[in-house]
């Protein structure tokens, strides 16, 4: 869901040279970048690609060695915090609370707050408001631990791999909540190793690599650009006939990729090498291909 | 509400409720003080000391025999020496000694306690004893049995463990799951989230002790001399000191395991130094100075002087000063080296 909005709205977050080092690590290094009002930012990449490092700099908890991070102009100033919401990749909550307790702490704590009945409903918590919260499955934990980063009625959200670990009915559940606080005009910035939602939720991304951006844009632009093919999938039982064919295939475990930009000339001469096309698979470019094509390895390595 | 008093009740508020749901840990923490002091004074209620114990005041170059005078010759009797008739005669009326003979008096005299069988019967033996007679001297006061001096021990040591690792622990955890952290990206500040770690504590664990001063003052009878407002005074200011020396250990860690070590490393010299079980009178001076170090010292010097003698609070400045003293310095160090997260 690329909503194409333009990309010429004030910045929200304004970052330039962001270095981090630590003892051992250079975990970023040299990152600029702007954040637009309601837009939703991602930032990809693998692990350990310095994504967390970056994320927690720009919500104010993590000073930087060197470089700037602007919020609407202004350096981040002490009341930062009380306008921001984060949500960490794991957070623990105090034990023996339940979720409607957690919420009226965590609501307590900020001047300006938002009614918690429509965090209540924003979120979907209803069934589950007087569960102990250690009690909750990973969905309703990430559920809850958006509602805890919305508060305060924030206008720059931060969810840091908000997904990862939970399964896919929960994944989707979870995309459909972020696309409703993003209509609801708030700025997002993101972190994920997956690049679906990536894919899904951003309007705007920077693929991170070994702390430096390796590449920028508007994620089906991006592709666009680096790409103007498409890949076939084909059972790898078929990749003698494959090659029989003239097509350059790649095997890929279970199965064979071709790559080719002529789809309809490429199934012609599947068709014409005897090679069952039952499972063939066409799909478009991703950004995971994108990544293995700028890096030379693949996302989760 | 002003935002800070806001954060802090919130804060205080939901560790208090984390602790009171936590119904194992409240029952072990209602349960075994109360348990302790009855199985002490089991222990130590039964018989193992001198049949009777004389305190002797004499010139120092005289020998405390016969030759003094023969009712020092009498079997099962242990005599000792005393040097002021200040110091001695407490003993007497509180029955921690039977007798006590002043020999530096003119004529020389003997002093007993006339609601103590034992000083009575050994004032017949020293009727027939022969020898120089002592004048009698009658004093009164009712026995402060061993039980009576050693539950504000039990109950303070026990108060101690509770501050210290009740919140070196359970801070230590907050930083290792990253709780702590999660509570940094919101407008808390570490000072508010000390103070309602501190007072949701103190609160319990006063609440706690109340209950449990109640039962062992019902099962045992124990004596209670001073004022009850007194001693939660007294008792508060001492839990808050230790507390916050919990705190200074806290301030950092995020390994539960080295926590543990470090409050064992304090917790156990004080469960020896502070006259938990036994009087420091007479031990070196060395460990008394120590032991003035350490606020559990303080708060058992001021109970004791409150449930045994009936103190006042005007008469307990100084362990009073100290503590608050101790509570500023730890709370001010804490604070100050508080860390959010584990590096």
């Amino acid at each position: 869901m690329n909503s194409q909005t333009p990309i010429t709205s004030v910045p929200v977050l304004e970052v330039r040279d962001l270095v981090k080092h630590f003892k051992q690590v250079k975990a970023v290094n040299g990152l600029s970048f702007e954040v637009r009002a309601g837009t939703c930012f991602g930032l990809l990449g693998p692990n350990g690609a310095g994504k967390s490092t970056t994320i927690e700099m720009c919500e104010g908890l993590l000073t930087p060695t060197s470089g700037s991070i602007r919020y609407r102009g202004e350096p981040l100033g002490p009341r930062y915090r009380e306008r921001v919401g984060i949500q960490f990749q794991s957070t623990a909550l105090q034990d023996h609370l339940t979720v409607i307790e957690n919420l009226r702490f965590f609501s307590a704590l900020y001047p300006v707050r938002r009614p918690i009945d429509e965090l209540i409903a924003l979120c979907r918590l209803e069934e589950f408001l007087d569960r102990d919260s250690k009690k909750l499955s990973g969905g309703q934990r990430q559920r809850l631990l958006l509602a805890i980063a919305l508060v305060n009625d924030p206008e720059l959200l931060f969810l840091d791999e908000p997904t990862t670990g939970l399964d896919p009915q929960a994944r989707r559940n979870f995309w459909d909540l972020v696309t409703d606080i993003k209509a609801r005009g708030k700025t997002i910035v993101l972190t994920t190793h997956y690049m679906e939602e990536a894919y899904l939720l951003c309007d705007e991304i920077v693929i991170v690599d070994a702390g430096q951006i390796i590449a920028r844009g508007v994620p089906s632009q991006l592709l666009a650009e680096h790409f103007n093919d498409s890949m076939l999938e084909v059972p790898a039982a078929e990749a003698h006939k494959i090659a029989a064919t003239g097509l350059a295939g790649v095997a890929k475990g279970e199965t064979v990729e071709i790559q080719t930009a002529d789809v309809n000339g490429a199934v012609a001469a599947l068709l014409a090498g005897g090679v069952s096309l039952a499972q063939l698979r066409i799909r478009p470019r991703t950004l995971e291909d994108l990544f293995i094509e700028l890096t030379g390895r693949g996302l989760r390595e | 509400m002003n935002g800070s008093l806001r954060r802090i009740a919130a804060a205080t508020w939901a560790r208090s409720l984390e602790f009171v749901r936590d119904r194992s840990s409240l029952g072990w923490n209602l349960v075994f003080p109360i348990l302790m002091v009855i199985g002490l004074a089991f222990v130590f209620s039964g018989p193992g000391q001198p049949l009777f114990k004389v305190a002797v005041i004499a010139p120092a170059e005289a020998k405390l025999d016969t030759s003094l005078h023969p009712f020092l010759g009498t079997p099962q009797v242990q005599f000792y020496r005393e040097d002021s008739r200040d110091i001695a005669l407490p003993k007497v009326q509180r029955h921690r000694i039977d007798l006590l003979i002043d020999f530096t008096a003119q004529p020389p005299q003997y002093w007993v306690n006339e609601q103590s069988p034992k000083g009575q019967l050994l004032e017949r033996l020293i009727a027939g004893s022969g020898g120089e007679p002592l004048v009698r001297q009658a004093t009164t006061g009712k026995e402060i049995r061993y039980v009576d001096w050693v539950a504000p021990g039990v109950l303070g040591m026990n108060m101690m463990f509770a501050c210290l690792f009740g919140i070196g622990y359970v801070i230590v955890r907050y930083r290792k799951n990253g709780y702590l952290k999660r509570l940094n990206a919101t407008p808390l500040r570490a000072f508010e989230f000390l103070l309602a770690q501190l007072l949701s504590r103190l609160a319990l664990i006063l609440i706690v002790n109340i209950f449990v001063f109640a039962a062992c003052r019902m099962l045992l009878g124990l004596r209670m001399e001073g004022s009850y407002l007194d001693l939660l005074i007294v008792v508060a200011l001492g839990a808050f000191s230790m507390i916050a020396m919990g705190l200074v250990v806290s301030a950092r860690l995020s390994s539960e395991e080295l926590a543990g070590g470090i409050l064992n490393v304090i917790s156990t010299p004080m469960m020896v130094v502070c006259g938990v079980f036994f009087s420091m009178d007479g031990s070196p001076r060395a460990l008394q100075i120590a032991a003035d170090f350490l606020p559990l010292t303080h708060l058992l010097s001021a109970a004791r002087a409150i449930m045994l003698d009936g103190a006042g609070l005007s008469q307990l400045g100084y362990p009073l000063a100290v503590m608050g003293a101790m509570s500023a310095v730890y709370l001010t160090l804490g604070a100050a080296l508080f860390k959010w997260r584990q590096d």
